[in-house]
């Protein structure tokens, strides 16, 4: 790896290079393949429990903020926000770190990404949160829900995966100049 | 006992997530990410449906924190969305990106609000 010379402006630069290595999908190497369904099954049964318990920590852990948050169908759901964002958030960081330094491992990315914070997002709950706020009569509040979610989303992803890739950089530069 | 049910819905919901992302990403090439697309409206219908149900009381409160809140709640993902969208603009696939939030989003909307429908009519 080449130290990088923050002033020059080509850490940036090797940034927005380096997301073009990210993979499509977050949660499954996406190819198209003649494989049964019950040999995609065996391939990764492995991978099913750690998913699961994944999924159960993080539903808990939104149904937690839920609670925290309580929305009668007339106003938004905070708590939906905060998961849906924070989690996308995450998933950028996580990302970063999987593409890089966690390559190798192969139960990182099941339990974090499609297990954890796959369980803590959701976007069920939203959809039908926006559907009270259209059928409480706040059908300005329903669009802004579902645009501004988006968004903030595409955003937090944006800066958990350029934050971990910083993290990642200038972990590598520390060990170059030691 | 809420969390509970709610730990016993996100058991069932993540896997069948990954799978049928699995078989739906295997059974395609085109880069709209239809795995996600499919977890996602399937979720909302499913939601819409128990949730039109316990509003109608024709289905108790726990139904809706096993099914909903858990289940449904694992099942479909925002993050894997966000994700998936922020790579298309990355690679400046615009109308793909564009077509992916427009078309979840739209066609969610419309699976739970028919859920919601049918399930208040018990």
């Amino acid at each position: 790896m080449v130290p990088r010379n923050r002033r020059s402006g080509r850490l940036d630069h090797e940034v927005e290079a380096d997301l073009h290595r990210l993979p499509l999908d977050s949660d499954v190497t996406a190819a198209p393949s003649a494989a049964t369904l019950r040999e995609l099954v065996a391939d990764n049964a492995d991978l099913l429990p750690v998913i699961a318990v994944g999924g159960a920590l993080g539903s808990l852990a939104r149904w937690g903020l839920s609670e925290a948050f309580p929305h009668g169908p007339d106003e938004l759901a905070w708590g939906t926000v905060i998961a849906n964002v924070a989690g996308s958030l995450l998933l950028g960081l996580l990302m970063a770190f999987v593409l890089d330094v966690w390559s190798e491992r192969r139960y990182v990315r099941p339990f974090l990404g499609v297990g954890v914070l796959g369980g803590f997002t959701t976007f069920s709950t939203y959809e039908l949160d926006a559907r009270g706020l259209f059928a409480t009569g706040r059908p300005g509040l329903a669009l802004a829900y579902l645009g501004g979610s988006v968004l903030a989303a595409l955003l937090a992803v944006l800066i958990g995966v350029v934050a971990g890739r910083a993290a990642i950089d200038r972990r590598r530069d520390r060990e170059l100049t030691r | 006992m809420t969390a509970l049910l709610v730990v016993a819905g996100g058991l069932m919901g993540a896997p069948a997530r990954y799978l049928t992302d699995l078989v739906v990403q295997s059974r395609h090439s085109s880069r709209l990410p239809w795995g996600t697309l499919t977890v996602n409206v399937v979720g909302s219908f499913i939601l819409g449906l128990v949730a039109g149900l316990a509003s109608a009381h024709h289905a108790p409160v726990w139904v809706l924190t096993l099914v909903g809140t858990g289940f449904c709640g694992a099942l479909t993902t925002f993050s894997t969305f966000s994700f998936e969208t922020f790579r298309l603009l990355d690679e400046r696939m615009w109308w793909t990106a564009a077509l992916n939030v427009a078309g979840s989003v739209a066609v969610g909307l419309a699976a739970v609000s028919l859920g919601f429908w049918l399930g208040s009519l018990g």
